[in-house]
């Protein structure tokens, strides 16, 4: 761990985390949607990775070892959203 | 470096510099923090999956149920600042420190699952098991339980974890380092929850 950032900071951290799980929760009883969710959700993780786990303190070698492999094979997943759609119609495979 | 060198000489002052200048542990651990992320990403991306594909998918939790979620996290959130002040007390030099908060994280962890267990006691007794439910698509029990059952696996492991490297940081078997690597292992599961909570719960309230 690097000197770097203080107590300060993650508190910081920690209160914009709890903010926008409560921003969450608001959203779900008022405007529920999947990708407005996960996009808070995302900004939790990213500020997660990068001042509790401190990746931001790291080399950036790091950084571009752990975080486009990550990303990739997550974004790769993604694929399988055409196949629940059809599912949802009940149609079969085009012949 | 010559190929003499590297064949010859073993200490640490001939070899080539550590590329991401972290112990070999931490890379260690980083490697399996991002491995689980494409396991957890995997199930939610196939929680998604059957979700979609389900046209009576149950819309299952009331404002008790997200009200227990909101508390479970704050817990989890607020253990995650507990282990990041005893990281910082154990890399001070701050011995007792460190282990007081290590273990208060690690309280916070069981309180978080005994939180989950309560929860998944109220829908068992509900009539929702891994294959059926009460409420709609059968499917919905099984990708339930399964991930916030994986999820609560790595909570209870990961506050074993805790207290094994903080009574072995308390004996001098571990340092700041171990404190600091298992660190990561729990702010990642408290990241992982903050995925699960919008996919699982939020999605699925009962307006």
């Amino acid at each position: 761990m690097s000197a770097e950032g203080s107590l300060k900071t993650d508190l910081t951290v920690y209160v914009g985390i709890l903010v926008l799980a409560g921003v969450q929760i608001f959203m779900a009883y008022h405007s529920p949607g999947v990708v407005r969710m996960l996009v808070i959700a995302a900004i939790q993780a990213f500020l997660a990775v990068m001042f509790f786990m401190h990746l931001r303190d790291e080399k950036s070698t790091l950084k571009l070892a752990l975080i486009p492999a990550t990303l990739f094979v997550l974004v790769m997943m993604n694929m399988v959203w055409a196949d629940s759609f059809r599912l949802i119609q009940f149609r079969a495979f085009p012949k | 470096m010559t190929e003499a060198n590297l064949s010859m000489e073993h200490g640490a002052g001939v070899m080539e510099e550590r590329p991401f200048a972290i112990p070999s542990k931490k890379l260690v651990m980083w490697l399996f923090i991002i491995s689980d992320a494409c396991t957890f990403g995997a199930m939610l991306f196939a929680y998604g999956y059957v979700r979609n594909a389900a046209p009576d998918w149950p819309h299952h939790f009331e404002t008790a149920s997200i009200i227990n979620v909101a508390i479970m996290t704050f817990i989890l959130v607020t253990s995650s600042l507990t282990m990041l002040i005893g990281t910082r007390a154990a890399h001070a030099g701050d011995k007792a420190g460190a282990i007081r908060f290590t273990f208060i994280t690690v309280a916070l962890g069981l309180v978080f699952a005994a939180l989950h267990l309560r929860e998944w006691a109220s829908m068992i007794h509900e009539g929702a098991t891994l294959f059926q439910n009460p409420w709609g698509a059968p499917l919905f029990g099984a990708s339930f339980f399964g991930i916030t059952g994986l999820h609560l696996a790595h909570v209870i492991s990961g506050a074993i974890a805790l207290t094994v490297v903080a009574l072995g940081y308390k004996r001098g078997r571990y340092n700041a380092d171990d404190i600091e690597i298992w660190s990561l292992y729990w702010h990642f599961v408290d990241l992982v929850w903050m995925f699960v909570v919008p996919m699982v719960y939020l999605l699925n309230v009962a307006q």
